[in-house]
């Protein structure tokens, strides 16, 4: 790799949180590898030089929960399609749910998923494995089998364990070796036929409740878990202000447990829901503008950790139905920075450990070499253009699927470009 | 009064719910309604005011009574009606009714009068069609009709509605009938008691401005009517109530509880009855406080009226592009 030409990306505004960084500088790219960056890097003669001013450049987006389609999904994404829009959204890293069909819970298929993956795709996809066998909630899967196979954490995707003892044991089994399990935070019992949040416009919409105690109850259980277990336990889309503080207090108590939030539930509350729109019709469910201000609260004290796409392609027949009839989930993945980037321009929290939430702090979760713009790490990075508006429009996503919950909305940032492993995978110039 | 004497416009495309719709929109119908029921008893019954138009009665959830009521008011008006129900049983619910939707365009229909199972399925409908799109009932939201012939029936007998005390009692929180109910009194000035057990009653119900009761001994107190509703039997087994005679004792209405409510309360019921769980037969079918078989005669003439309603905005668009 000695050979490898080297390329400099100067006069650029660098954020990186995990050096602690956001200020003017350059960085310095030899093949697949980060040399160096800063104020004041070193450029090597032979070294072609890019001039970025006017431009952010950040470690590549690691997005911790997307749903792709394939395999068995493929009208919906596929990999390559979804990497497509990841690239074109600054996420170089994502990781992706198991919940496909058939479901990621044998060593095979996280090969499988690898290998097609490095075929298709021009970021970089990492599976997740089921926690328990075909996420039927009592059989564990081969957490250490999966894990070898390159698995970065267990979820039974959008179903919660519903099973204490069978919690119980899969946290237990997992601390062996340290993997991460990730809980759907939905009890299943409790929001029985509920569609949107439980409350006022649900009761006027004659649309059945889920409450805000179907998201608590599983986590104040599986919190009394992780202390009998000492797993790491990270919370999947939180949604709920009672969350946010029950997280507070089990994070000030020493547990070793994290959580995300969607952009989505940063950005929307129930009323998007007003007349049946589907495209809102998200799980867990857009919730009340308190419990939208506490997540944003959690996001600036940092008990929220993570902030994710939830990216969940569903086509157009899946959503042309009734509220209750039809599928959950938005797509967000190409959207996932700009939406968070929302958080600064609107309510004003600290860009860097804004950015953490979908770099470093992610890819520490998850085990991953990514996030970060230190010397020797991969070249994976995006450029920003931090304040451009623009409005989305989801027939123009790159995502196969086009249902945004935010279509319509006006967003400020605009990926310029992405890199993967110092190859530019996107370029929003050469687009036009 | 003639129906031809109310001069009346109704500034919307369908009926979809009593949501947006003005206090003189209620009572246009109401006064255009109350023309038919005067019709309704003479012995020629046959007008041509639809004649030449053709309402579809699209039903996907099954209904003999507001289904015959929305046949017998679009034949009297001298409507060509059809009756189409569609089997509720289906797997996808949701396509067959976005595919029916388009079928039944294609036959270019004035008036589709729809029910369904789900919420918000008949608004759905209703942008994927060009005609007039009536709600006869979709899921948990909205029955329009249902809470204007009460309407009705409540102002013809006591000759308003504003100011009165109103108790819907039984299972609020999955009925239509309820919420369009509440929404119309409340529109009207009429104060509205709903009374259920906790597990009937659905959340936030006071911010729709009622108030909330779990004893039919405090909800009925100082109430002029009192409107029933049915409790669905799969719901009385121990999933939302214990069990039917433990509903009977504390929400069946009979006389004693009865006797709480105003002296000369009347009673109301959207039917089909549970005798003996939700009402007493005794008072059910004591014409003196029972208003609920001019109920039903009420239901024809409000569906005449919102049926002349919606195609007058129908002939006027037409009128428009013939010039």
């Amino acid at each position: 790799m000695t050979d490898a030409p080297f390329y400099a990306f100067v006069n650029a505004r660098l954020i990186d949180p995990v050096q602690d960084r956001d200020e003017i500088g350059g960085l310095l790219i030899q093949g697949d590898r980060i040399v160096d960056s800063g104020p004041d890097i070193i450029i090597p003669s032979e070294a072609e030089t890019l001039d970025c001013t006017g431009l952010t450049l950040l470690p590549g987006l690691v997005d911790m929960q997307v749903f792709t389609g394939e395999p068995g999904e493929e009208h919906r994404e596929t990999l390559a399609t979804v990497s497509r829009a990841a690239a074109a959204g600054g996420v170089t890293n994502l990781a992706m749910m198991p919940n496909t069909s058939p479901v990621i819970d044998d060593a095979a298929l996280v090969d499988y998923i690898l290998r097609r993956a490095r075929a298709t795709s021009i970021v970089r996809i990492h599976p997740m494995a089921a926690i328990t066998k075909n996420c039927d909630g009592t059989h564990m899967s081969e957490f250490g089998l999966l894990q070898e196979a390159g698995a970065v954490a267990f979820t039974d995707g959008d179903k919660a364990v519903m099973n204490a003892l069978t919690m119980r044991r899969a946290l237990s089994y997992a601390a062996n070796f340290d993997a991460l399990i990730m809980q759907h935070a939905m009890d299943a019992d409790l929001q029985s036929a509920g569609v949107m949040h439980e409350g006022e416009l649900a009761t006027r919409l004659g649309l059945a409740g889920i409450p805000v105690a179907a998201e608590t109850a599983i986590i104040d259980r599986d919190l009394r878990l992780v202390e009998l277990t000492g797993a790491r336990y990270h919370i999947a889309q939180i949604s709920a202000a009672d969350s946010v503080a029950t997280i507070r207090a089990a994070k000030a108590r020493g547990l070793n447990v994290s959580c995300s939030v969607s952009a989505t539930h940063l950005m929307l509350n129930e009323n998007d829901v007003e007349s049946y729109r589907t495209f809102a019709k998200l799980n867990p469910p857009l919730r009340s503008e308190g419990d939208r201000l506490a997540l944003v609260d959690g996001i600036a004290d940092g008990t929220i950790d993570v902030v994710v796409s939830g990216h969940n392609p569903q086509d157009a027949e899946a959503k042309r139905q009734t509220f209750a009839q039809s599928a959950y989930g938005t797509v967000g993945v190409e959207t996932l920075l700009a939406g968070l980037l929302t958080l600064h321009h609107t309510d004003g929290i600290e860009l860097k450990s804004l950015l953490a939430t979908v770099t470093s702090r992610p890819a520490e979760l998850l085990g991953l070499e990514a996030g970060s713009l230190e010397a020797g790490n991969k070249a994976d990075f995006a450029l920003v253009d931090l304040d451009a508006p623009w409005i989305v429009d989801a027939d123009n996503l790159r995502s196969k699927s086009k249902n945004a919950a935010i279509d319509g909305r006006k967003l400020q940032g605009v990926v310029e470009a992405c890199y993967v492993s110092g190859t530019r995978v996107f370029d929003l110039g050469g687009q036009k | 009064m003639d129906s031809s004497q109310v001069k009346f416009t109704f500034p919307h495309r369908d009926l979809l719910g009593i949501e947006g719709l003005s206090v003189s929109d209620i009572t246009g119908l109401l006064d255009l309604s109350d023309a038919y029921v005067a019709h309704n008893r003479q012995r020629d019954k046959k007008m041509s005011t639809l004649r030449g138009r053709t309402q579809i009665n699209l039903f996907f959830e099954s209904s003999t009574r507001t289904q015959s009521s929305f046949e017998l008011a679009g034949k009297r008006l001298g409507a060509d009606v059809m009756n189409m129900s569609v089997a509720a049983s289906a797997v996808n619910k949701g396509e067959t009714l976005l595919d029916t939707a388009v079928t039944l365009n294609a036959m270019n229909p004035d008036l589709l009068v729809v029910r369904h199972a789900d919420s918000g399925a008949v608004a759905l409908l209703a942008q994927k069609v060009s005609c007039a799109v009536l709600n006869a009932g979709d899921g948990a939201h909205e029955h329009p009709t249902q809470a204007l012939l009460d309407a009705l029936t409540i102002r013809r007998r006591l000759g308003h509605l504003e100011g009165l005390r109103v108790a819907i009692c039984g299972d609020i929180a999955h009925s239509r009938v309820a919420r369009s109910n509440l929404l119309l009194l409340n529109r009207m000035g009429a104060h509205v008691h709903l009374i259920g057990p906790q597990t009937l009653l659905p959340s936030g119900a006071e911010q729709l401005g009622a108030s909330v009761f779990t004893s039919m001994r405090e909800g009925l107190e100082g109430c002029d009517i009192v409107m029933m509703l049915r409790v669905q039997n799969e719901r009385m087994s121990g999933a939302l109530i214990p069990s039917v005679r433990e509903y009977y004792h504390l929400y069946g209405l009979n006389r004693e509880k009865l006797s709480y409510a105003k002296p000369g309360a009347l009673v109301m019921h959207p039917g089909p009855m549970n005798r003996g769980v939700e009402i007493d037969s005794a008072i059910a079918d004591d014409t003196d406080i029972s208003l609920i078989r001019d109920q039903v005669e009420m239901g024809v003439a409000v569906r005449m009226a919102v049926l002349e309603a919606l195609a007058a905005n129908l002939i006027s668009e037409s009128e428009v592009k013939d010039d």
